[in-house]
């Protein structure tokens, strides 16, 4: 099952050859055909359980979905979202909201790519988060600033965190704060969605909420209680954002090793020589530890048992192995490396991104730290 | 209509053969298998044929060892209604696999029976004409479209500089070869159907391969390239080379 699945990604993916990619890159664009036809096939919704429309698969396979993609040379994050997103729908939200999108997500006509969270006060430190979701009657009326939320653009349906009750009144920080599933259609112009530019090919944006009005039924789950509820989406993501890392360092050592057995310089291929071989066969080895960490922390989640050591540890492994992976494939390319031609500085774009983001890699070190290890907390 | 298609599973095209110990097989050590990417052609030459039918069903046979069931699922998740798994030993002759698949067919009711022009390991282009022969049905092969037509189908071949089109009376066996049937990949939704559709596992019959493999080699490295000279005045030398020695000219 597992190899099926991944040679039926591999094929859909070859006709999104590198070319695509790169054209799509140049122009900022979003890679809508691609998109399209994967949600088609039925991949973007395989978390969604078979009684809605969808495959009714796990993380694990999910993941393999997006290791896939990015191996082929695409860029999974045009679309990942819907799958992270999936588990505080499916597991915090009411059965009214999941039979009211569910369908629609699985068989591709409605998008809901879009998370959230993060504000200019507030990145690595979630809990500072003060966009304000205030009650009034049967609707909250939203207020705030978020940055860095991508895909909004091209998505019906955004998961937002926003505080129902405001820091300072709370007891743990981590309470007062609610998830409620905005329906992008119709929110009217008080939401501002203004681009920010970046050097990957990514959609993403400042959001400013000038006194949005959503329906109270968009709440997930209880008041209050949303920061529970994403946590165990964020774990989700870390699985799969992994999984993306994972594709992305096989795509470099796939790439470097063809292209060290074909540049040749002083007489034979550079491949012949170990200083060339062992930066990509080191950036190789930490990748399948990478793989073997994503598995344990999937396999975790899937069976619904606490995994966020595990997802963030897999994290923080795959996002390094991919970067490695990326600087050894760089130097393997020498001087063609920069050339856009041949795409891997456009990868190399990308595979920064998971270093910082969806949590940066100090933050990792430091749940290990303090939640696994016992060490003092620092904040 | 219904439609048989023969598939085999044999290692990727990309495979870097390397010769057995005993030197009349290769390694199988670490090798990667796929469907036989003329065995797709077919495949999806009979599911389109069905698909515009609108009714029958697709039937997949293979000959070989349980790992080949991969394969049938394979092909299940691409639109395959049932497979059958002939548990028995694959050898180079053509003709011991085609009376084991005949042994299959024989009992089925299927019109056509689809199979890939060659199988991509061993080139020999023989199963689909030798199952031909053995079942007595008409055969047209290397077929790059076809269209059942009431009781006959009719097959395009591409020949030198032109189309051939021929009409077989059914029922009938085509070889498919590279035209219009590029093969389509499995849905999520097809992978899924697939673990619930029938495989069925039985023993091949046993037929005495009339034919052996006595040793396999590699083709010889290619002798580096030699510089004959520079300039204008090379080119002589390397005319009288050409003609002389390479014998090209
Ligand atoms: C392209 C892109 C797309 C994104 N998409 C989304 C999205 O869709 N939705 C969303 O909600 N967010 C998104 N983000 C935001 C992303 O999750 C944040 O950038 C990330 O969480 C880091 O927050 P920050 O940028 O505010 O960094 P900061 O929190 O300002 O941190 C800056 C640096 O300080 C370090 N640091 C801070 N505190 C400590 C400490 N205590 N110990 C050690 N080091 C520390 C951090 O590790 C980091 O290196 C996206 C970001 C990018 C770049």
């Amino acid at each position: 099952m597992e190899e099926q699945l991944r040679e039926a990604v591999r094929s859909l993916c070859r006709g999104y050859p590198e070319s695509y990619w790169g054209a799509l890159d140049r122009e900022r664009a979003y890679p809508e055909a691609f998109v399209r036809e994967l949600s088609e096939a039925g991949y973007l919704s395989c978390l969604i359980p078979e009684a809605f429309g969808g495959g009714g698969l796990g993380i694990r396979e999910a993941g393999i979905v997006l290791e896939e993609i990015n191996r082929s040379g695409g860029n999974a994050a045009a679309c990942h979202a819907q799958m992270y997103t999936m588990g505080t729908l499916l597991r915090h939200g009411s059965e009214e909201q999941k039979k009211r999108y569910l369908p629609e997500i699985a068989d591709g006509r409605l998008r809901l790519q879009a998370f959230a969270v993060t504000e200019p006060d507030a990145g690595s430190d979630t809990t500072s988060i003060s966009t304000f979701a205030a009650r009034e009657g049967d609707r909250y009326v939203v207020r705030g600033k978020k940055i860095f939320i991508s895909r909004v653009q091209h998505s019906d349906l955004m998961i937002l965190l926003a505080r129902t009750t405001r820091r300072a009144d709370v007891d743990r920080k981590t309470d007062g704060m609610s998830v409620f599933l905005v329906d992008l259609r119709n929110v009217g112009d008080r939401l501002r969605v203004q681009p920010v530019d970046t050097m990957i090919n990514h959609e993403t944006n400042e959001l400013f909420f000038d006194d949005v009005e959503i329906p109270s039924d968009a709440l997930i789950g209880e008041e209050g209680k949303g920061f529970a509820y994403i946590l165990s989406g964020m774990n989700a993501e870390r699985i799969l954002l992994a999984s993306e890392s994972i594709g992305d360092a096989l795509y470099f050592t796939d790439r470097a090793t063809r292209y060290a057995g074909e540049r040749t310089v002083f007489g034979r291929p550079i491949g012949q020589n170990q200083g060339v071989q062992f930066p990509v066969a080191g950036a190789y080895i930490r990748s399948r530890a990478a793989a073997a960490l994503r598995d344990q922390a999937a396999d975790l989640y899937d069976r619904a048992e606490p995994c966020g050591a595990e997802a963030n540890m897999c994290k923080l492994v795959a996002s390094e192995a991919a970067w490695e992976a990326a600087n050894a494939a760089m130097d393997v390319f020498g001087g063609y490396g920069l050339a856009e031609e041949y795409g891997i500085e456009r990868k190399f774009r990308e595979a920064r991104l998971y270093l910082v983001a969806p949590v940066s890699n100090n933050l990792v070190l430091s749940y290990v730290g303090q939640h696994v290890l016992g060490m003092p907390r620092s904040f | 209509m219904n439609i048989v298609v023969c598939l085999k599973r044999v290692p990727d095209t990309e495979t870097r053969v390397r010769i057995d110990a005993e030197g009349t097989g290769i390694e199988t050590d670490g090798v990667k298998y796929v469907m036989s990417p003329y065995d797709e052609f077919a495949l999806e030459g009979a599911l389109r044929a069905r698909e515009a039918a609108g009714t029958g069903e697709v039937a997949l046979v293979t000959l070989g060892d349980a790992a080949s069931g991969e394969t049938l699922r394979q092909g299940l998740a691409m639109g395959a209604d049932r497979a059958v798994l002939l548990d028995g030993t694959v050898t180079p002759d053509g003709l011991a696999t085609a009376k084991a698949i005949a042994a299959e067919i024989e009992g089925v009711d299927a019109p056509l029976v689809l199979l890939g022009v060659k199988a991509a390991d061993d080139d020999q282009q023989q199963v689909g004409p030798m199952l031909a022969v053995v079942l007595g049905r008409p055969c047209a092969t290397g077929v790059v479209e076809f269209a059942v037509e009431g009781a006959v189908v009719r097959c395009e071949r591409e020949t030198e500089g032109g189309t051939e089109v021929l009409e077989l009376p059914l029922p009938a066996v085509l070889t498919i070869t590279k035209g219009a049937y590029e093969p389509r990949y499995a849905s999520l939704k097809g992978i899924m159907a697939a673990k619930k559709k029938p495989l069925e596992q039985k023993s091949a019959i046993a037929v005495e391969p009339g034919l052996v493999v006595e040793r396999l080699e590699l083709p010889p490295d290619r002798p580096p390239g030699r510089v004959v000279g520079e300039g204008p005045e090379a080119v002589p030398e390397l005319v009288r080379l050409l003609r002389e020695e390479a014998k090209v000219l």
